[in-house]
């Protein structure tokens, strides 16, 4: 599905990926943990495309494909979804217009015909329910005005409907109450299947409770540092990432 | 000069102490009294006047957006008549003539053309342009034919319309529109008269009224926009060669939304059009008007007047789409300069209403303004106003409160994009006389790129303590992360772009006419918002 070689990102000239390796298998489920600044979420704006990081060496392969090649709506439009740290308002856009217009160049970009306003309406619905969005808000400006775990909400909402073959989550559980974290997790959980892989980046090991991941790696200064399953996630948790620090300078010693 | 994140308002905190050194000179608030039920509210004040905002980042691609051909370039070939280029009052009365017209009409031209001789043109607009020669302007053209139905129509006219979308025709009926087209300074077809006729609704082109409704011409030409009102209304009170009137009696609902598309055709002619609309009490109309004008390498100077009377309890809306020639995209040459006066007086519980989409020319200069003169009276004023290219706009509204509980809202949305520059400018004014008077203003700017500028000369006098007078302002940028945002839903940037500003514009869009909305977000490059959502 997707794989990393040695990926060295920089932005204005500082390098904030030093070099990253990562296969994810389709259907797998990665945790990327770390300390804030070890570049979790500039890993995340690369792959969707941002513009103004540099990678300066390495390559991304999705699908088999150059990855670094395509502009940000391809990547979209083969698949690729990122749930935003931070979603994005857009004032006096209708939320399911703005869906619509998003599925149908997905479709269109797969050779489907457009789904009529009837089909995409039963769609939204179905999706809706699995989220359990507040139908208001389908109604309502993207974004506009809601709440932090509601704009949350909706990024997973927005992933059902328009069904990513790879999905990023960043940080997707920060600003979340339990019951929030519960609903989206369990709207996560719904769509995970042998097809369709995710990344989920977090802080913290409780969204992990809720969705259980095959691989944990822990980013840090750039460098993926640590990998391994659930249990490093715990241990992280109980030791903190100072523990690696440590663990690391034993390593060297010997 | 502070710039929110999109959708962000920059706020100074709302009280009626607010410092007014914060303000400029622009804005002049007069007595606003001690009463402590006086209040004078600024929300989101933004820096006024002389808030060149000018954008830094670069966004190429918006840029492109910004640069689109304009789609109605193109010249009919068609006869004309055309007076040689000049004005003096031999020029005048050839014109008054040509129409057949009555003498205290002629006269009437007359004095306004010796008024006009003693104005200067007004310099006080946001706006620079070569200076005009009024010698070097034909002012009157017609095709050669009158016809007294469409089948007489030149079919290249037709054809014209055709290419510009204007269903002119029966099928018209269907959609509830009646026509009245005019093509450079004469109408040249007007349908639904007759239906129109049966509830004593008089739509027809301004000569016509001339000749058939004098005492009506009579009664109100001048009532709104007197002669003497402006440089350019004295210009067009003195030369103006058609437009259309409209007259709706005593207690009657206009059936279906009338409508008329300008275009302006011959080279070199200035077009001068005067529309009166009158609403008796108790009626109710709704009229539309659209321009576009083929391309042309020398400026066209358009210097219309609208009057509105709304009689007690009656109710007009007018709505305009204008998209005129804008002039080169690099150089500004060749675009339209539209020099527009549009004012509407209301008696007792009337209500007038404008909506505009200002797409086009080179040059904007339009107020469409409300006289509340009766008690109760509603004024609203909804604009979009989007500059591209070299096009330059200074627009507003005017808004004066004489009768008591009268109200006004101003929505004001405009768009910088290219190297435009757009300036809102619009005066809120509540006399002595006006008890209550509420005023609700609302002026948003957004810049698309990094060359254009946007302005705010927003006037505010208050000699009412009982008045109630509200300004919001906001300045966004349409941001890299929405269109990053939309980009990664799988939207390309174009559409994300013509989504973002039409969802900015959408609280004007929707006072619109069906139709008309439609044809306004086609011009800003839109798709129309789906039945979903």
């Amino acid at each position: 599905m997707l794989e990393l070689n040695n990926l060295h990102v920089a932005i204005g000239g500082n390098e904030i990926l030093k070099g990253i390796d990562l296969k994810i298998n389709a259907g797998e489920v990665h945790a990327i943990m770390g300390p804030n600044g070890s570049g979790k979420s500039t890993l995340a704006s690369v792959l969707a495309g941002r513009e103004e990081y540099e990678v300066t060496s390495g390559e991304v392969l999705f699908q088999g494909e150059n990855l670094l090649e395509l502009d940000a709506e391809t990547r979209a439009r083969e698949g690729l979804f990122l749930a935003f740290q931070y979603p994005v308002e857009i004032p006096g856009v209708g939320n399911t217009y703005f869906l619509r217009t998003a599925l149908n160049a997905v479709r269109e970009h797969r050779g489907q015909a457009p789904l009529d306003a009837m089909d995409f309406l039963q769609l939204v619905k179905e999706k809706a329910d699995v989220v359990k969005l507040d139908p208001s808000l389908l109604k309502r400006a993207v974004n506009e005005g809601f709440s932090g775990g509601e704009k949350k909400r909706n990024e997973i909402f927005h992933m059902a409907v328009l069904e990513p073959k790879l999905a990023i989550l960043d940080e997707t559980d920060s600003g979340l109450d339990i019951d929030a974290l519960r609903i989206v997790s369990e709207g996560v959980n719904s769509l995970r299947d042998s097809e369709r892989s995710f990344i989920v980046i977090t802080h913290y090991q409780r969204l992990l409770d809720h969705i259980i991941p095959d691989f944990v790696h822990v980013l840090k200064d750039g460098r993926i540092v640590e990998s391994g399953g659930r249990e490093l996630a715990l241990e992280l948790e109980a030791r903190g990432y100072d523990w690696l620090d440590s663990k690391a300078a034993v390593e060297t010693a010997r | 000069m502070q710039i929110g994140p999109p959708g962000r308002q920059v706020a100074l905190s709302p009280s009626p102490q607010l410092p007014l050194s914060l303000l400029n000179a622009e804005i002049s608030i007069q007595e606003p009294g001690n009463d402590p039920t006086s209040s004078l509210v600024l929300l989101g004040a933004r820096p006024l006047s002389g808030n060149e905002v000018h954008m830094t980042d670069s966004t190429t691609t918006l840029e492109e957006f910004a640069n689109r051909e304009y789609e109605h370039g193109f010249v009919t070939d068609v006869e004309q008549e055309t007076f040689p280029p000049g004005l003096n009052e031999d020029v005048v009365r050839a014109i008054s003539a040509k129409k057949n017209e009555p003498d205290w009409l002629t006269q009437w031209r007359l004095k306004a053309f010796r008024h006009w001789q003693t104005m200067e043109e007004p310099s006080w607009p946001k706006v620079h342009y070569e200076p005009i020669d009024y010698q070097a302007i034909s002012y009157f053209a017609a095709p050669k034919k009158l016809l007294d139905s469409l089948d007489e129509v030149d079919p290249e006219i037709l054809t014209t319309y055709k290419k510009l979308g204007i269903p002119l025709d029966e099928q018209k009926a269907l959609a509830g529109v009646a026509v009245d087209a005019v093509f450079d300074s004469v109408s040249v077809a007007t349908t639904y008269k007759d239906k129109l006729a049966e509830k004593g609704i008089i739509f027809c082109s301004f000569s016509e009224a001339v000749q058939d409704h004098p005492e009506l011409i009579k009664k109100h030409l001048g009532s709104v926009v007197p002669h003497t009102d402006n440089f350019f209304a004295a210009l067009n009170s003195a030369v103006f060669s058609d437009g259309s009137f409209v007259y709706i009696p005593k207690g009657v609902r206009c059936p279906m939304e009338l409508s008329t598309y300008f275009r302006i055709n011959a080279s070199n002619t200035g077009q001068f059009e005067r529309t009166l609309i009158v609403a008796d009490e108790d009626a109710q109309v709704s009229y539309l008007e659209g321009c576009t004008a083929p391309q042309r390498d020398e400026n066209q100077l358009h210097a219309a007047v609208v009057e509105l009377v709304a009689l007690d309890r009656a109710n007009i809306k007018y709505s305009t789409v204008q998209n005129w020639y804008p002039g080169d995209k690099e150089t500004g040459k060749g675009g339209i300069f539209n020099f527009v006066t549009k004012r509407g007086v209301c008696g007792e519980k009337s209500k007038i209403s404008w909506t505009q989409v200002e797409t086009g020319s080179a040059i904007t200069w339009k107020y469409p303004s409300v006289i509340l003169k009766g008690d109760k009276s509603i004024g609203e004023f909804y604009s979009v106003a989007l500059t591209a290219g070299r096009q330059q706009a200074d627009t507003g509204t005017k808004m004066v409160h004489l009768g008591k509980d009268t109200s006004s809202t101003i929505i004001s949305k405009g768009i910088s994009a290219g190297k435009g520059q757009n300036s809102y400018r619009g005066l809120v004014k509540v006399t002595k006389s006006a008890d209550n008077a509420r005023n609700f203003s609302q002026c948003d700017s957004m810049l698309i790129g990094s060359q254009c500028g946007a302005h705010t000369f927003p006037y505010i006098e208050v000699r009412n303590p009982t008045a109630q007078v509200e300004h919001e302002a906001t300045t966004s940028k349409i941001g890299e992360d929405q269109i990053f945002y939309c980009n990664q839903r799988g939207l390309s940037t174009e559409d994300a772009v013509t989504m973002i500003v039409n969802g900015f514009c959408k609280e004007v869009f929707k006072e619109l006419p069906m139709e008309f909305a439609v044809e306004a977000q086609k011009l800003l490059g839109v798709s129309l918002e789906g039945s979903v959502g």
